[in-house]
């Protein structure tokens, strides 16, 4: 699976922060997104969709080696991160997230939910693996 | 501890300053569930009779349902309630976008709004942190000017309303606008905000809503999307949202035209929605978890001017496109970016400009006194009118107090074209020959709106002649709508799409852990019906049947033209409807709800 974004199809509802909240942590509460959807208003009047390209800077620039490569996808390991932050910072597409209630940021952990529920399909699997058929 | 709530009511004192903040009472949220329902219980509980809806006794509520902010189809729905400037009796108008989440997001399901703020102020809503700053600066500032200026001041992830000009002046049809073109629309709430000096609120939240079972509330909101995605509504509605119903509209002879002169506009084929998705449409836009985006947001071009605008949805098309004689979508759109820009209802803005023009015609507003020639489907006349009323420069401080204040101020039969019930403006469909579409809007709590009761396609397929069959299903609509407002969620998944109400019933318990059935649900819309009826009994002197009687225009006037050519209902035929409707409700011959009625729904409390 690989999140790929058509933002000229995105309508900002934000269904997509809602569900990855909700796979992801359990909670309902867009804030626990692992993305992030902007509206650019009222000129020039459309979104912009932020999602994790799974480049890797997260992983290159964390001082304890405690974001991992597995099965294609970084993912941060809680227990070893410092939280100094280093990654947050260096997210070229600003989606390494925080939030009060983690001890550690956080990121898109690629389980395709968002793609299943975009209304719009804005959000696509440009590996074509994940159909919604929208 | 509260399932599906933020679990804390807020109110600010602008007055005092005094900022408080207490539990979300249980027996208060399972009684009333949330967003119309708190609203109208605080307004009963908490408005002194005999006030002006301008004064700092007057409060504005603002509330969020249980469902809002919840993962399901289109939960961002937030109720804006008031004393009505527009009809002295109770008010809420509905706002989509992402106000509600957010709101429930920083832990509150209502805010009250009380005194009058000695400086225009900004009121902000930082999870805890709640403050009241100075808005000087931005006092006089359009409705997007202010809510750009605040995200760059503030966030992009605060979520803002705010007040235009027209709410400053306290034009009595001044809204509040939101993410760039949604609106609280009717009732004056905007005006009732620019009384206390409130410029603009904006909102921030970072917190959870507990869910009673998370797991399973995933799992049927999932089951939900996947429901909408399944109809065919979802492809075929969704490109053109509610301006889609435009053709409909005026092939059953229902569509406002020339101040509801007549109800067909023959060019309407230029101002639907497959014109507006051709011609200037650049992006779907929807509101908080909405799989059906209704926005279109549209970038036109008038005399040289290029403009950005949310629509014109189905109502600025009715009101400012056919009741104004606009002829092209871009003039449309063109008025109704000026409207939000000026923080104008599009419905009543498009209505009382209307009134004027026709005033202006027969004479009764003269040339002067109107400031310049003026005419219908003249864009400059109507951007001319707009600009007065939402300043109430000259003619502009007339009719900034509506058509029903307007008319009496006019006299000379003014009354007769000033087309209102209990002094609001009607809103999209010409109801001459649709009876429970009339009967709705004679029985609306907040006025003549569509939105408690939107019957019109009801009358088309039950036999628009027919009237014995109507008040049955307005009753049922005013209660099944409502409900919608009361959980803080849009109703379009129903209405356009054929979305099943069951799936609501089937997640509500997941969300709150109350065991409610649907039935359960609409019983308590039914108390609130008759809470805002009590509510105008007791604030508006004289209320009853006198105040649910339709403009002299429906029903003296055949409609001129169209497919219903000929049609109108009479005043007898109108008794029989309200007769019918009160008989059904429990009310009694003048309208008023009867002690058993209230008694059986658990209003003991009220005194009429």
């Amino acid at each position: 699976m690989k999140l790929a974004v058509k933002d000229e199809l995105c309508s900002g509802c934000r269904t997509c922060e809602l569900v990855c909240a909700l796979a992801n942590f359990g909670e309902n509460n867009p804030k626990l997104a692992t993305l992030k959807v902007t509206g650019h208003f009222p000129a020039p009047g459309h979104y912009e969709v932020k999602v994790c390209t799974q480049c890797g800077e997260c992983a290159r620039v964390c001082p304890v080696n405690a974001i991992h490569l597995e099965d294609g996808v970084y993912r941060v390991h809680e227990d070893e991160c410092i939280a100094c932050m280093a990654c947050v910072a260096a997210c070229p597409e600003g989606v390494m997230f925080t939030h009060t209630s983690r001890s550690a940021p956080f990121k898109c952990t690629a389980c395709g939910e968002c793609i299943r529920y975009c209304p719009t399909g804005a959000l696509f699997d440009a590996t074509g693996e994940i159909v919604t058929g929208r | 501890m509260l399932y599906g709530y933020g679990g804390t009511i807020l109110r600010l004192n602008l007055t005092t300053g005094q900022i408080t903040k207490t539990p979300t009472p249980e027996d208060l949220a399972k009684k009333f569930l949330g967003g119309r329902g708190f609203v109208a219980k605080i307004l009963y509980d908490e408005i002194p009779l005999g006030i002006d809806a301008f004064s700092p006794e007057n409060k504005v509520v603002i509330a969020s349902g249980p469902l809002s902010g919840v993962f399901l189809p289109s939960a961002g729905k937030i109720e804006f309630g008031t004393k009505s400037p527009a009809t002295g009796g109770y008010s809420d108008s509905n706002m989509g976008g992402h106000m509600a989440p957010e709101l429930k997001y920083a832990g509150y399901d209502a805010v009250i709004i009380e005194g009058r703020a000695a400086r225009p102020s900004l009121i902000v809503i930082d999870d805890d942190r709640v403050e009241i700053r100075d808005a000087t600066r931005y006092w006089g500032q359009g409705s997007f000017a202010t809510e750009k200026a605040l995200k760059k001041e503030l966030g992009e992830d605060f979520q803002i309303a705010t007040i235009g000009p027209a709410g400053e002046k306290l034009v009595r049809f001044a809204c509040l606008s939101h993410d760039f073109g949604r609106q609280a629309g009717r009732t004056g709430v905007g005006a009732v905000l620019g009384s206390k000096q409130v410029k603009a609120i904006a909102i921030r939240g970072t917190k959870s809503i507990p869910l009673a079972d998370p797991a399973g509330a995933f799992k049927k909101g999932k089951e939900m999307y996947q429901a909408v995605f399944s109809k065919p509504g979802f492809k075929e509605w969704t490109p053109y949202g509610t301006a889609g119903v435009t053709d409909w509209v005026n092939e059953v002879g229902s569509f406002p035209t020339r101040n509801f002169q007549t109800g067909f506009f023959e060019k309407y084929k230029e101002i639907n929605g497959q014109t507006l998705r051709e011609k200037i449409w650049i992006n779907d836009k929807g509101c908080f978890s909405c799989p059906i985006p209704c926005g279109k947001y549209s970038k036109a071009t008038v005399g040289g001017k290029e403009f950005y605008v949310e629509g014109p949805e189905y109502e600025a098309i009715a009101l400012l496109g056919g009741n104004l004689l606009l002829k092209s979508i871009e003039e449309i759109a063109y008025a109704n970016a000026v409207c939000d820009e000026l923080g104008l209802d599009t419905i009543s803005g498009g209505a009382v400009v209307a009134f004027a023009l026709e005033a202006y015609e027969k004479g009764l507003i003269t040339k002067e006194e109107m400031g310049r020639e003026v005419a219908f489907g003249d864009l400059d006349s109507v951007v001319y009118l707009l600009e007065k009323i939402a300043r109430r420069e000259g003619i502009g401080d007339l009719l900034a107090e509506g058509v029903k204040r307007a008319a009496e101020k006019l006299g000379s039969g003014a009354e007769k074209f000033a087309i209102h019930v209990k002094g609001l403006e009607l809103s999209g469909y010409e109801p001459r020959n649709a009876p429970a579409m009339l009967l709705s809007y004679l029985t609306a709590d907040v006025g003549a709106h569509h939105n408690r009761s939107w019957a019109i396609t009801y009358d088309i397929a039950s036999d628009r002649e027919r009237l014995d069959n109507k008040a049955e299903r307005v009753i049922e609509l005013q209660h099944i709508r409502p409900l919608f407002d009361t959980l803080g969620i849009c109703r379009l998944p129903w209405v356009e799409i054929g979305f099943e109400l069951e799936h609501y019933a089937e997640i509500f318990p997941l969300i709150t852990g109350w065991s409610y059935t649907w039935e359960d649900l609409l019983k308590v819309s039914e108390r609130i019906w008759n809470l805002t009826r009590a509510f105008n009994a007791k604030h508006i002197p004289g209320f009853g049947r006198a105040y649910d009687q339709p403009p002299a225009r429906l029903v003296e006037e055949p409609v001129p033209t169209g497919p219903v050519a000929g049609k109108h209902l009479t005043r007898e035929q109108v008794e029989f409807l309200l007769d019918d409707y009160y008989r059904r409700r429990g009310w009694d011959k003048n309208g008023i709800p009867t002690r058993e009625k209230l008694q059986e729904l658990g209003l003991d409390f009220v005194q009429l």
